[in-house]
């Protein structure tokens, strides 16, 4: 084994292999960083040259690509709040906090040093574990995914902190969300206002973008002045951002781990995996108070473990067939090109083909963290320019991004309204991840849980990995209010700063929440409604998602009533404003069409309400045209043309 | 020393041309055709994700037929997915030029709704004519604690209840359901898999008794099970000939077919509602399973350059050896022969199409 370990190493450096390699880095990284692309665009682009080529050599290629993929999309997490993939979501919180208080290339550097930290252990892991993989991944069985999913929900209990029911409610319309279209069970539909664009279900890009993105382009907007609200330190944050790594070695090696060993497992891998290791640094937190506002470790979590988790997906793609990611499964195809079956044989006929995968995974990612580090200062310096300027590139960027998902007009009108629910959340405080969390796991715990009983019946909770997992919930719930509990009853002083600052930060209301609980109960009975004729099976889901939402706020509701709050002032008149001008854009995409549209609203946004320079913005429309025009005629894409280019 | 810079620099050159004809997106090869114009790019839809089985079957396909149609056309594939197929071919079907530039790609995902009637479905298979079409084969397997022996697993199965792990009681599994059903099997389909491989992943946990996998998986992923005493092989589907009927698959000429198990069990050909049913939908998920279409209405001149462009290529050996890998030992079909074996599976009548959706609401409680 080792000769053969070492004979694929030996390959790794030859030029071809190198070369492709780099061809595979760069491809990877220039699709990272523009939002909604991603693996699947970039492989797209490679597997048209795969046909014929030697397999070494390609594979090097393809995992070039795929390693830097969670590297390169952090760009557009930090800097700008746009989740850039599934693998950066986490990423956004502290980190785009961290970008507005000035921390951008401190955030920057310290995410592309955990990237690559995670990255190699995840390629070590993978050097042994691949070996007795089999039997790890055949024990987790439909019972146990779904216990895994219930992990994941519980970490909403950990991110909303003290107003746990406006998060338990947020999760709650995010699993309602996330039970839209075909139920696993049954194959019946389920489809609110019956409209034929959520048949698959609202695509994982538009939500993210319109529960995080939107709301952070408006808010920027309303607030005038650029992303960092404070000076910027570019050289100083970057090298305190390296040091932040070097200071936490525990964290990375941790949410690395855990990061390779989630990614093993088909099925669930990267929608989890960086929600639960940032969940993870919460609790491990000594002092939470940070988290959310822009704590380092919130951002040094997630992407220790998203590329660790990109590694470890390798091993249910080689060894099943069964990709653990959509990156993987464009993977997948591009091995079967090559006229490679994934399965046992990757073991036993092509091990060194299967070590030239891992090795070129670990120098990718050396080399894209590398580039990326390069790159973090010069980049980090956009969120000191004044937002006004960079809102109608962001904003036709990310109805670009929105419009990847299934290429239809309804991504556009699921991104606004999701968008609209994202800025409410936003304004009254709701949590937004607690949201993401329900509408990821939503499908999964459904299918899981209905297989696991079809499989195993009551057994299902019965088995050994069951029960150790559902104590890790159990504990994950209880253990901190406990830890909490029994330091308040400490007089120490630690507890004394504590309090005090709850006491500096109240538990407030304010008439966004009023109306949010009203909509919510109002909405939770329109949908009970619709989905009156699902069947038993068919129909669980929703009903249990309904149920939450209803408990949630009538406990919010009862909470305030029993314990008066502070009365605040939310607004939202100009918030209000900016999503009507969001939903009259995609209206004029409709008419007018994608390009002419967004050509038009550079160019005005630029001249009227940023008041530049003519010159400047015609240079920056015409900028953002041929950007569109080229990356459409690059992966063959159609824009939506307009009601006019019919007529 | 010479060589090793020669290759160095090749590879470079080819690294560079992989670079600039990435930038500069599809190159479209000027030539002109002798005798039929042939449109310069042909743009290929695919209603399924990229790196799926059905784009994989495409990519492999647009260097054979590009190098064999007159004027070396370019293929540009447009992945189109959503809806398991039916969002593409509604566009396609919507959308599409009939000047014989634009393709689609279809599978048995495509052909099943259309043929269930799914009100989803907005397309229709008159309005389309095939150029070639892909044959698949399967292979029915269970666990070894069923029985030692595929007769003794068989008898095992009607009297107790097996699980079968599958993607939807309508998906490709649909003939084996019905297969099994036909051999007296009382089968507990658990819907809700992503993709067979999922399905073949549930089998091996052993939470799935039986389990069915199409030939180039089967090789790959249930052949070491076998091996190794983990799974015991029933019966393949077998093949139909170019007279009808249906015969040993020649990638398992030691297994016998369901109809030879059926015949065995009964002492004659299964015959009625549910034979018909398997019949038509072993016909269009399996023997037609990959399709390549283009609007009827397309000139007659190009349809036929591109049926004998196929024709030029299927029957070489270099193809042949390439194909192993990616399609198995199954020559594809060219030109009017799928046309007719097309509008003889997908025409299904009322009386069995009535039965199917009895059976399945009764047998497995879905809705279609």
């Amino acid at each position: 084994m080792l000769d053969v370990l070492f004979s694929s190493l030996g390959q790794l450096f030859t030029v071809p292999h190198m070369l492709y390699m780099v061809i595979g880095v760069l491809i990877g990284l220039i699709v990272g960083i523009i939002p909604g692309l991603g693996g699947i665009a970039g492989m797209s682009l490679l597997l048209p040259f795969l046909y014929g080529m030697e397999p070494s050599v390609a594979l090097g290629m393809l995992m070039g690509l795929v390693a830097v993929i969670p590297t390169g999309d952090t760009f557009a997490s930090v800097l700008l709040g746009i989740p850039g993939s599934s693998a950066s979501q986490a990423t956004v919180v502290d980190g785009f906090a961290l970008a507005k208080k000035g921390q951008a290339a401190r955030a920057l550097s310290s995410a592309f040093l955990s990237s690559m930290m995670g990255g190699l252990i995840g390629a070590v892991v993978l050097t042994a574990f691949i070996l007795i993989a089999r039997p790890v991944v055949l024990s987790f069985s439909s019972s146990e995914l779904f216990m895994l999913t219930l992990l994941g929900l519980s970490m909403v209990a950990v991110l909303s902190g003290k107003d746990v029911f406006k998060g338990i409610a947020a999760c709650g319309v995010g699993l309602l969300v996330g039970t839209i279209g075909m139920a696993p069970a049954t194959g019946e539909f389920r489809l609110p206002f019956e409209l034929d664009y959520l048949y698959d279900g609202l695509p994982l890009v538009v939500v993210g973008l319109g529960i995080f993105a939107l709301p952070e382009i408006i808010d920027l907007l309303v607030k005038r002045g650029a992303i960092a609200e404070q000076p910027c330190q570019l050289g100083k944050g970057w090298k305190e951002g390296v040091k932040d790594v070097a200071r936490r070695p525990g964290l990375v090696a941790r949410c690395a781990g855990i990061g390779s060993l989630m990614g093993t497992i088909p099925g669930l891998a990267g929608s989890v995996v960086d929600w639960l290791t940032y969940g993870h640094a919460v609790q491990s937190a000594k002092d939470k108070s940070q988290f959310g506002k822009g704590d380092i470790r919130g951002v040094i979590a997630p992407e220790s473990a998203n590329n660790a988790c990109a590694c470890g997906a390798m091993v249910p793609t080689l060894l099943f067939g069964i990709p653990g990611s959509g990156t993987a499964a464009v993977f997948l195809g591009g091995l079967l090109l090559l006229g490679l079956q994934p399965g046992v044989s990757m073991l036993e006929t092509n091990l060194d083909l299967t070590y030239t995968i891992i090795w070129s995974l670990a120098l990718a990612n050396i080399l894209g963290a590398a580039l990326c580090l390069g790159l973090a200062r010069p980049v980090a310096s956009l969120t000191r320019v004044p937002f006004v300027i960079l809102a109608p590139l962001i904003t036709i960027l990310i109805l670009f991004a929105a419009y990847q998902a299934t290429r239809s007009l309804g991504d556009l009108f699921a991104l606004g309204i999701i968008g609209a629910i994202g800025v409410l959340f936003k304004q009254a405080n709701w949590s937004r991840p607690a949201f993401l969390i329900g509408f990821v796991l939503a499908p999964g715990a459904e299918a899981y849980f209905y297989q696991a009983a079809q499989f195993q019946g009551a057994e299902a909770f019965m088995r050994p990995g069951v029960l150790i997992i559902g104590a890790l919930i159990a504990a994950s719930l209880i253990v901190p209010p406990l830890r909490s509990y029994l330091q308040k009853r400490r007089p120490t002083e630690q507890s004394a700063a504590s309090t005090l600052q709850e006491e500096v930060a109240p538990l407030s209301l304010g008439v966004i929440d009023v109306v949010l609980l009203g909509s919510l109960l109002a909405g939770a009975g329109y949908m009970w409604l619709t989905f009156a004729d699902l069947s038993m099976l068919g129909g669980i889901m929703p009903r249990l998602a309904i149920a939450i939402i209803v408990a949630a706020c009538l406990l919010e509701i009862i909470r305030t009533v029993i314990k008066p709050m502070k009365w605040q002032i939310q607004t939202l008149r100009q918030q209000f404003v900016w999503v009507a001008g969001f939903f009259a854009l995609i209206g004029s995409v409709m008419v007018f069409g994608f390009l002419f549209t967004a050509a038009v609203f550079c160019l005005g946004f630029l001249l009227v309400v940023a008041r530049m320079k003519p010159v400047i913005a015609v240079g920056m429309a015409t900028g953002v045209t041929l950007f569109l025009v080229g990356v459409a005629n690059l992966l063959a894409l159609t824009y939506p043309a307009g009601m006019l280019a019919a007529l | 020393m010479t060589t090793m810079k020669h290759t160095t620099l090749n590879t470079f050159k080819k690294a560079l041309l992989v670079v600039a004809c990435s930038t500069l997106g599809a190159i479209s090869v000027n030539a002109q055709a002798d005798d039929v114009s042939v449109p310069d790019t042909i743009r290929w839809t695919i209603p399924f994700g990229v790196g799926g089985g059905t784009d994989v079957w495409a990519r492999f396909f647009t260097t054979w037929m590009s190098d064999h149609i007159q004027g070396n056309p370019t293929l540009v594939i447009d992945n189109v997915p959503g809806g398991g197929s039916i969002n593409g071919s509604n566009l396609f079907a919507m959308r599409a030029a009939a000047d014989g530039s634009q393709w689609i790609g279809t599978s048995a995902s495509t052909q099943y709704p259309a043929m269930l009637q799914d009100r989803r479905v907005r397309y229709n298979y008159d309005d389309w004519t095939p150029i070639l079409a892909t044959p698949t084969g399967g292979v029915v397997y269970a666990q070894p604690s069923l029985g030692d022996s595929a007769e003794e697993v068989l008898s095992a199965v009607t009297n107790q209840r097996v699980k079968f792990a599958v993607q939807s009681h309508t998906g490709l599994e649909l003939p084996v359901l019905i297969a099994l059903d036909l051999l007296g099997a009382d089968v507990q389909a658990v819907s809700g898999m992503r993709s067979r491989g999922e399905g073949r992943l549930a089998f091996e946990r052993g939470e799935a008794d039986i389990d069915f996998q199409t030939t180039s998986a089967y090789f790959s992923s249930v052949e070491p099970l076998v091996e190794s005493g983990r799974a015991v092989p029933l019966f393949s589907l077998g093949v139909l000939n170019d007279s009808g009927e249906i015969v040993r698959d020649p990638a398992f000429p030691d297994l016998p077919t369901f109809n030879d198990v059926y015949e065995t069990l009964h002492g004659e050909a299964p015959s009625g509602p549910a034979a018909e049913a398997y019949r038509k939908f072993f016909a269009s998920g399996f023997t037609l399973q990959k399709l390549i279409l283009l609007p009827s209405d397309a000139p007659a001149d190009l349809i036929q350059e591109y049926r004998e462009a196929a024709q030029r290529f299927v029957d070489t050996e270099a193809f042949k050896d390439a194909a192993m890998a990616q399609l198995g030992p199954y020559t594809p079909v060219v030109g009017e022969i799928v046309e007719q074996h097309l509008q003889e599976a997908m025409s299904l009548d009322d009386a069995t199409r009535q039965w199917l959706v009895e059976w399945l609401l009764e047998q497995h409680g879905a809705r279609i």
